[in-house]
């Protein structure tokens, strides 16, 4: 794998086609989203990520499950969210079923860590909202212990402490999974991911990209701060939304009324203002090419590049042709395009390889005898 | 230099909202003028910024023209807001621009309230609408709003709408003068600097003790 990581990110909304009526079931959609996965590995794409919601119409509450199934039916695909909810979500449980999912899809999991904005998700899981930076905060900094140290004694605000704890299964190869922390507004989740040295992915869909750039900005500066590297290497991943047609006149025409009836923003704005002030793309293939290529200039050289295409009531075939056109017209432009000019010093895409690399050519161990906890 | 904002909710051109917002502004101004300040002011009609506001609320972010005028309201020293009166309250627009703002812009800010209606049986919608939202705000506002019903425009009622005007803006002006120029709020510096302490807090589990109580709502 090169510089760069290409891929899907799936909210999994159960939406009606407005242009027909018809609404898919849960089961079709579910159906629906490995049959997108699937494809996405076929067209030569290197990253599926799924959502996480607990209400409707949303059908992905359990994406281990998901990508586990997923996982069993690819080879290469790198399986992630977009985002798992960090203060819902017990952290035990996340390290367990990651580290599950990593051990079965062979070091192909990482995983994208949000918030959630779901106000009643909190309290249907024991939590408050306004406790959510907090619980974020601690939970992560659990999260992390619990796959980087052997025996865990812990006691914190949010959950019931732990004596003696083991993580089952271990990391595969010792070293966690990936992560990413992924932001639509928040300079919190900028300076989490800058603390700890991991990725950072900015949403990229729903606000114009003077706010990613930033957003980004931030990071790459506290990144910096934090001693993790020059600005320039920290690991950046972007959304980006696109519908695609050969001719450009007629994705417009074909993508205006799931544009106009979009959960997220139907009814407001025009496409024609939408496409001008945020970085959705609705035209021809190389339109798509040129808009992506323009991301680099206002966040630097970046490693992953993840793309909605299933959302709004679109239909499954459609999906699919538009990851038939990703696969085959784009991403292998943008492949090429994206290492010209690429300094020799900007870290590479994260894999499970590559940081089995680095573990075993930095840090000898990944005990940790310390005693942090009170 | 102090820098005013005005925002005007009047619906119509011409505006009675916007007659009174000009004449308080003159007020105010001629007031600093004799305590020697030097003032600016900028007003922000929202008529023509309703598509844009409504676009924010089902979007999130604002439009260019919008993030002007939030701009300009960011910046201001202090604020003279006016409205029409509607159904017993402010007009919706009016209530919709100040639910798009960003957090935290109206902290501190000193404001002037006034409004607009038919008769003057609306005039309580000062102390009603107006003064409880600029205070959830974090506001500071001025103990004297202005109401102007239609009749007050009329020439047998004297200078009575322009003596008010005068007394008002006096007031503003004290409170301008008290409160000084305004420290604009970074919030976005705020917010990193609350997560570093946050996680330098929570990385050290033995001084976690120090987080409790630091959340508060």
């Amino acid at each position: 794998m090169s510089g760069m990581q290409f891929g899907i990110f799936s909210v999994g909304d159960v939406t009606t086609d407005p242009t027909t009526g018809s609404t898919p079931t849960e089961a079709e959609r579910i159906q629906a989203t490995v049959a997108i996965a699937l494809k996405a590995e076929e067209v030569g794409l290197d990253v599926f990520a799924t959502g996480e919601h607990h209400n409707p119409p949303f059908v992905p509450s359990s994406p281990t499950t998901l990508l586990g199934y997923i996982a069993a039916q690819t080879e290469h695909l790198i399986l992630s969210t977009s985002t798992t909810l960090i203060t819902t979500n017990d952290p035990v449980k996340i390290a367990e079923d990651f580290s599950v999912l990593q051990h079965l899809s062979g070091g192909r999991a990482d995983l994208m860590l949000g918030r959630g904005n779901t106000g009643p998700v909190y309290p249907w899981f024991g939590q408050d909202i306004r406790e959510a930076v907090p619980l974020t905060v601690e939970h992560y900094a659990l999260l992390r212990r619990l796959w980087r140290e052997e025996v865990v004694d812990w006691q914190g605000r949010f959950r019931t402490p732990l004596q003696g704890f083991t993580l089952a299964p271990r990391p595969l190869d010792n070293v966690p999974p990936f992560v990413w922390h992924g932001s639509i507004r928040t300079p919190e989740v900028a300076e989490l991911a800058a603390y700890y040295g991991d990725g950072f992915f900015a949403n990229h869909i729903f606000w114009p990209p003077s706010h990613t750039e930033r957003m980004v900005r931030l990071y790459r500066q506290r990144f910096q701060h934090h001693g993790h590297g020059n600005a320039d290497e920290a690991i950046v991943g972007l959304g980006g939304q696109v519908f695609m047609r050969k001719n450009a006149q007629d994705a417009v025409r074909e993508f205006r009324p799931y544009f106009d009836n979009a959960p997220v923003y139907g009814h407001g704005p025009s496409l024609e203002e939408f496409t001008s002030q945020t970085p959705l793309t609705v035209g021809s293939p190389q339109q798509v090419i040129e808009r992506t290529l323009g991301f680099r200039d206002y966040v630097g050289d970046y490693q992953r590049q993840l793309f909605l295409i299933d959302h709004a009531g679109l239909p499954l075939k459609t999906a699919l042709e538009q990851l038939d056109i990703l696969g085959e017209e784009v991403v292998p432009v943008l492949r090429k395009e994206f290492e010209v000019g690429r300094p020799t010093h900007i870290p590479d895409a994260p894999t499970h390889e590559a940081l089995v690399d680095t573990r075993e050519g930095s840090e000898p161990t990944t005990r940790r005898t310390e005693e942090s906890e009170g | 230099m102090t820098k005013l904002a005005i925002v005007s909710g009047g619906l119509r051109e011409p505006s009675s909202t916007r007659l009174l917002a000009d004449r308080i502004d003159a007020a105010v101004r001629h007031e600093l003028a004799a305590a020697q300040i030097p003032a600016s002011s900028t007003v922000i009609e929202l008529r023509p910024l309703g598509r844009p506001i409504m676009d924010a609320m089902l979007t999130g972010f604002p439009s260019s023209s919008l993030e002007a005028a939030f701009d300009t309201l960011a910046a201001a020293d202090g604020l003279i807001a006016v409205t029409p009166a509607f159904n017993a309250s402010f007009n919706g627009l009016f209530k919709s621009f100040f639910d798009v703002i960003p957090e935290e812009t109206l902290s501190e800010m000193p404001v002037l309230i006034a409004a607009t209606g038919g008769t003057e049986r609306h005039s309580l919608v000062l102390e009603h609408a107006l003064r409880p939202m600029f205070s959830y705000l974090h506001a500071v506002v001025s103990p004297t709003g202005i109401y102007a019903a239609t009749d007050d425009f009329g020439a047998q009622q004297g200078s009575a709408l322009g003596d008010r005007i005068t007394r008002a803006a006096a007031d503003f002006v004290r409170l301008l003068r008290s409160c000084g120029p305004r420290q604009r709020r970074d919030t976005f510096a705020e917010e990193v600097s609350e997560m570093e302490r946050l996680l330098r807090a929570g990385s050290h589990p033995a001084q976690g003790d120090g987080i409790d109580g630091a959340v508060e709502d």
